[in-house]
């Protein structure tokens, strides 16, 4: 059987559209991440949360450097904001304190809020600029903030497969 | 987006039965997650597992998850029955007293004392200290792929080199260690704990009266904790005083015969638990300064031999102060009350938590991070 997805512009070459597979074997043998890629943090302005913007050789044929490049800046921009020491960080500590933190019980921290926007942004990320190039972007939180992770969509689209049809063997559903 | 059988692809435009481009595979995994989140829903009325139930590590686990401690915690009911006895004691038999001799704001200041205390106690034992979850799988390879690749070849017979990755951190080498167990690099500050099994991110140590390890998320309840047990303690025993003084003033001078048995055993406690953690905090209040951890005290990390300074202090004790102190409340990235699935047919358990893990879309986890 022929390869119509040409890895290298993303276009089919006979449809003209964006990348589609004829039949199950031809997206199992098209350009793929072997494994996941990892990107590790940075630790260079100390223990804050900040990961590296060095684009990994094994997305080369996958994104395009400035889209990854911009991705990583903004979610970097996102944890220093949260963690940063200032106005509103010394106001929520102190108010929490006089109440002896039983009011993180009612209310939301500064952090939690920012995660949330993060979580958000990463799922923009991947509907507009990852999911049409076959990849998938995981939120850092996931994995302990020790790493952003890249996927195939297929790999994921499989597990969760998975994970549904035990999900409907064990309750029998 | 879909009618009747008929798939709309709202990529290509087209309406047909079925589409595998990218951006409808990413649809279909968007709709798995939805019905996921949504039988998941359903299943946590049922009795299902917890991703707590299946963390490595020797903690304990209460309350479906909420509360986090270390698997020996004699010691901390040692100190709850020697706050709590000694509190109840002095509310019993001297308060009343003095709250009619003295002024009733003796007993009330107390009891907000006694409170903060508590609070502060229970809450340093049963949050996460900062525990950094294990690598899966695919992430360890990944590390060992690099770590392989930057030995390049090592003869047979010969021992590998020792796995440090060297990070430069305001103009100071810092060394990262792998930890074999948990399969990580270890980020700056954070070390293993024997006790626990786990690497925690800025550790502090181990404390067995509060029956958890003290890191990154719980120092400053700690610190807050050991501060105002001080002033408690000094509190009840200057009270115990003032408390002898007026009674033999009233019923004159017999000190000996009028004291009751109480006043003297809490005089005794407090006797002895002031020059513990009037040091204990005295000590911590000089590492906050310094912006150091009792870790790095130990090993003499940054004692200034070899010019080696501390890469994390500000040089200004209020600024490390500050940080500490009043710094962001971090999140918990052990996800304790996540949804796992209750695999009795596969055969390796371990896949399916993969499987779920692994799910970048998911929104169902019910994400507890401050605990």
């Amino acid at each position: 059987m022929s390869y119509c997805h040409d890895p290298l512009n993303f276009k089919c070459q006979i449809t003209n559209s964006y990348p589609h597979f004829h039949n199950l074997q031809e997206l199992h043998h098209s350009a793929s991440l072997a494994t996941k890629v990892f990107i590790q943090r940075d630790y260079s302005d100390s223990t804050i949360c900040k990961f590296q913007t060095k684009f990994p050789a094994e997305l080369d044929s996958r994104i395009e450097r400035s889209l990854f490049e911009e991705t990583v800046k903004t979610l970097n921009c996102y944890y220093g904001e949260a963690e940063k020491i200032g106005g509103q960080s010394y106001l929520e500590g102190c108010l929490a304190c006089a109440t002896a933190y039983i009011i993180f019980l009612c209310m939301e921290t500064r952090y939690e809020k920012i995660l949330k926007k993060i979580s958000m942004y990463i799922q923009e990320q991947n509907e507009k600029i990852y999911a049409p190039r076959g990849l998938l972007l995981t939120d850092p939180i996931e994995r302990g903030m020790r790493v952003v992770s890249f996927a195939n969509t297929w790999d994921v689209f499989l597990s969760v497969g998975t994970t549904l049809k035990e999900l409907c063997t064990i309750y029998k559903l | 987006m879909q009618y009747k059988g008929f798939l709309f692809c709202a990529r290509s435009k087209e309406i047909k039965y079925s589409c595998s481009c990218q951006w409808c595979i990413y649809n279909q995994i968007k709709q798995s997650a939805c019905t996921f989140a949504a039988m998941s829903a359903v299943m946590i009325t049922r009795k299902v597992t917890r991703k707590w139930e299946k963390l490595p590590g020797k903690n304990t686990f209460c309350c479906d998850g909420r509360v986090m401690m270390a698997r020996q915690k004699g010691v901390f009911y040692l100190t709850l029955f020697l706050i709590i006895g000694t509190c109840s004691l002095f509310f019993a038999f001297e308060c009343p007293y003095l709250a009619v001799h003295l002024s009733p704001a003796i007993p009330v200041f107390a009891v907000l004392l006694f409170v903060f205390v508590m609070a502060m106690l229970l809450r340093t034992s049963f949050s996460d200290p900062g525990v950094l979850p294990r690598a899966l799988p695919e992430e360890a390879n990944f590390i060992e792929m690099e770590i392989e690749a930057a030995n390049g070849n090592v003869l047979a017979g010969q021992r590998p080199p020792p796995r440090i990755k060297n990070v430069q951190i305001n103009n100071q080498i810092v060394k990262l260690k792998y930890c074999y167990t948990c399969k990580i690099f270890r980020p700056p500050r954070a070390s293993h704990c024997s006790i626990c099994d786990n690497c925690v991110d800025r550790f502090d140590h181990h404390c067995p009266w509060v029956g958890n390890c003290v890191g990154k998320r719980n120092y400053r309840y700690f610190y807050l904790f050991t501060l105002s047990l001080s002033l408690l303690t000094i509190y009840i025993f200057a009270f115990d005083i003032v408390h002898v003084v007026l009674r033999s003033v009233d019923s004159g001078f017999h000190v000996v015969s009028l004291t009751p048995h109480c006043t003297v055993l809490e005089v005794l406690v407090c006797f002895f638990t002031l020059w513990s953690v009037v040091g204990l905090t005295g000590f911590h209040t000089y590492l906050i300064s310094l912006n150091q951890t009792t870790n790095e005290d130990i090993k003499g990390s940054w004692s200034g031999k070899n010019r080696v300074q501390n890469p994390y202090s500000h040089k200004n004790i209020i600024e490390n102060c500050c940080e500490v102190l009043c710094g962001p409340t971090y999140p918990s990235v052990l996800d304790r009350r996540g949804v796992m699935l209750e695999d009795s047919t596969s055969p390796n358990p371990s896949d399916a938590s993969t499987h779920k893990s692994s799910n970048p879309v998911s929104q169902t986890t019910v994400r507890q991070h401050f605990l």
